[in-house]
């Protein structure tokens, strides 16, 4: 692999759930459209943050990277190695160097196993090291994720919600991946808890050389994290731009309402700003709108967009958009 | 603000939960006042009793294993602890409304929008069901829910999670409360919705002229709402301030670090977000002195032993620290 291929490669990536009716003769009667061609690339060593609303597909996107949901079309490259072809047992070992931190620190781990025994499954399942190494192994990611490696066999429900979260790092870091999924790791935790996770991922990135997909809803924490952001909207991404060009030059209008959206902590600021507010609910991905799936909120939405979907392109250099009517947005918006 | 109408006076409130591990100490012991049409945040981590004082002061929590105290709750100037349940319920719903957090459980799932908005209606103000339709649709119009009449007839399961919230603030104004309270009312919604809704309240507040206050773990939200915010902690409250002067000079060792853990706007590239180390004390076994005390970068030997009432240092601002975080000296 040279060094400028990305290491992880998304190419047109659609995952729809069948829902079916019937008990005994079920049918398929339609599909949740949960990500509908999405493309993307990651860099070695980069942070590209996913945002979007619940519902659009950015978690689904998270798990059809690593294959725990199949794709239903597209193709997955991982260094250069089509995923989706790849056969289970391939997969398996390169899921060594792709892991997982799930949003939910308490549904995430076994209640029933300790916290040694939960860091050390994958290296068991792995095959990795005699018992003895992977007791010290435990110890030591434990240190890593700044936990007292006194706890190896304490249960989950002894730890708060920011200790759990640094339970389910040090297991997804057991591996020594090179990219790690991080799925909403700090939603369910409590501001000052969430800062002390956000450092970890960034101190370990350093220190590791780890390549992340950062999903969250909260866009100040998805800013501070990454490199370069998407926004996702109804299973399609609207926006992708490095972080900086994204916040000072907004082009699609769904980001631009969504970065309106957000609340700042400036009473001052919060007064003066003029906030965009979006009309109406989020479709259903199992329905979504034709053409450009964000026409029935846009502010600006035309004839055109209710019939053609606009394509995802290069606007200016790196900084990708789909919608018919940038220009306008910039205007009116 | 001294000029207007004190309508909510709490004084000395404390909440405790008896429980298999102990007592739980959730509030102890909180003072304050809320004047007509104000809009009071109330800002603060899981846990810290923030829900936990309002349901006090509503009634609505289970007794035992809850206990709740307090040397007097005035409302309008009618001390609620006297008040025994049915005078309670008289109040709830329509004098005081609440909007709770989760707009898919606090609805009840088996009957129409329209019975639950009817209901209060019915009930507070004696309207019968021809009266209480008109009126439901009209306040379903009123939260924004479009074609209100035929919706009234919709279960909860039909509306999307921003509507039911929108439902739920329907229900909520139904009689013209003088004081609503919104208990994290958007945690749940994502942030489009929660734009839409908290533009929603501040036009209601307006136009109807009602006190708020507007519970929520979310220093962004509170920026652009209230008037006045009011940071809590294990408990207690530790800093009560003027909106501006709560983000513009924070007092209280707690309010500053978790101003400071925030992204900024305006990053250095690289930097990193201050955190405040450590977990919030178990409130069964409460610490003697100031709870922030282990996780407190300005923590003097004071402060191990002796809890800081809550004291005024300048105009309307209050906290409870023995230490000016400014020299770093004990005040």
């Amino acid at each position: 692999m040279s060094e400028n291929n990305p290491l992880v490669r998304v190419e047109n990536l659609v995952k729809h759930f069948p829902i079916s009716r019937g008990v005994i003769f079920q049918k398929q009667v339609g599909a949740v459209k949960a990500v509908d061609g999405v493309s993307f690339e990651i860099k070695k060593g980069e942070t590209l943050g996913l945002v979007g609303e619940s519902g659009c597909g950015k978690t689904t996107t998270g798990r059809t990277i690593l294959q725990l949901h199949k794709p239903t079309d597209g193709e997955v490259y991982f260094r250069d190695i089509n995923l989706t072809e790849a056969s289970d047992g391939k997969l398996r070992e390169l899921r060594r160097d792709m892991q997982i931190i799930f949003q939910d620190p308490y549904a995430s781990l076994n209640p029933r196993m300790t916290v040694g025994r939960i860091i050390a499954e994958p290296l068991e399942v792995h095959n990795i090291g005699t018992p003895n190494e992977r007791k010290e192994r435990v110890q030591e990611l434990l240190r890593l994720v700044g936990l007292n490696p006194y706890f190896v066999n304490r249960y989950p429900h002894e730890f708060s919600g920011g200790q759990r979260q640094r339970i389910g790092v040090a297991r997804a870091l057991a591996l020594e991946p090179e990219f790690i999924v991080c799925d909403e790791p700090i939603s369910a935790l409590d501001v000052s808890i969430q800062a002390q996770v956000v450092n970890l991922l960034e101190d370990l990135q350093k220190e590791m050389g780890l390549t992340y997909l950062f999903i969250a809803h909260d866009l100040s924490m998805v800013r501070h994290i990454s490199n370069r952001i998407a926004v996702m909207y109804l299973g399609k991404i609207v926006e992708l731009a490095d972080r900086d060009t994204l916040f000072a030059n907004t082009l699609h209008p769904y980001s631009i309402a969504l970065l309106s959206a957000v609340p700042l902590h400036n009473p001052a600021a919060e007064r003066e700003r003029k906030r965009i507010i979006l009309f109406g609910d989020v479709p259903s991905p199992a329905n979504p709108p034709s053409g450009c799936r964000f026409h029935t909120r846009c502010p600006i939405a035309e004839k055109r967009c209710e019939v053609e979907d606009p394509e995802f392109r290069e606007y200016e250099k790196d900084h990708w958009v789909a919608c018919h009517f940038v220009e306008k947005a910039q205007q009116k918006m | 603000m001294e000029d207007k109408e004190v309508i909510l006076d709490i004084q000395n409130l404390r909440t405790t939960f008896s429980t298999q591990e102990g007592l739980v100490h959730a509030v102890n012991g909180i003072s304050y006042k809320l004047h007509t049409g104000e809009t009071l945040g109330i800002v603060g981590e899981s846990g810290c009793g923030k829900s936990v004082s309002m349901l006090s002061v509503m009634r609505l929590l289970e007794i035992p294993p809850a206990k709740i105290m307090a040397d007097a709750i005035y409302f309008k100037g009618d001390n609620l602890m006297d008040y025994p349940n049915n005078e309670m319920r008289k109040i709830r719903g329509s004098k005081i409304a609440m909007i709770f957090q989760d707009p898919m459980t606090s609805l009840n799932p088996v009957l129409t929008i329209g019975f639950q908005i009817k209901e209060p209606l019915k009930l507070h103000l004696g309207m019968d069901n021809k009266e209480a339709e008109a009126r439901a649709a009209e306040l379903l119009k009123l939260v924004g829910i479009p074609d209100a009449e035929s919706r009234l007839d919709d279960y909860p399961h039909q509306f999307s999670g921003g509507m039911r919230q929108r439902a739920m603030i329907a229900i909520a104004l139904a009689c013209k409360p003088t004081l609503l309270i919104a208990d994290e009312p958007t945690t749940a919604l994502d942030v489009t919705i929660q734009a839409q809704l908290v533009e929603l309240v501040k036009e209601l507040q307006d136009d109807l002229g009602m006190a708020l206050i507007w519970i929520t773990h979310d220093l962004g939200v509170v920026a652009g709402l209230a008037e006045r915010v009011i940071v809590m902690y294990a408990g207690y409250v530790v800093e009560d301030a003027p909106v501006d002067s709560l983000y513009e000079d924070p007092r209280h060792p707690y309010t500053y670090a978790l101003l400071k853990s925030l992204p900024k706007l305006i990053e250095v590239p690289g930097e990193k977000l201050e955190t405040i180390e450590g977990l919030p004390p178990d409130l069964v076994e409460m610490p003697k002195g100031c709870p922030f005390v282990p996780r407190c970068a300005f923590a003097q030997e004071k402060c191990k032993t002796e809890n800081p009432g809550l004291v005024e240092i300048s105009l309307d601002h209050r906290i409870a620290c023995w230490v000016d975080i400014k020299t770093g000296e004990l005040r």
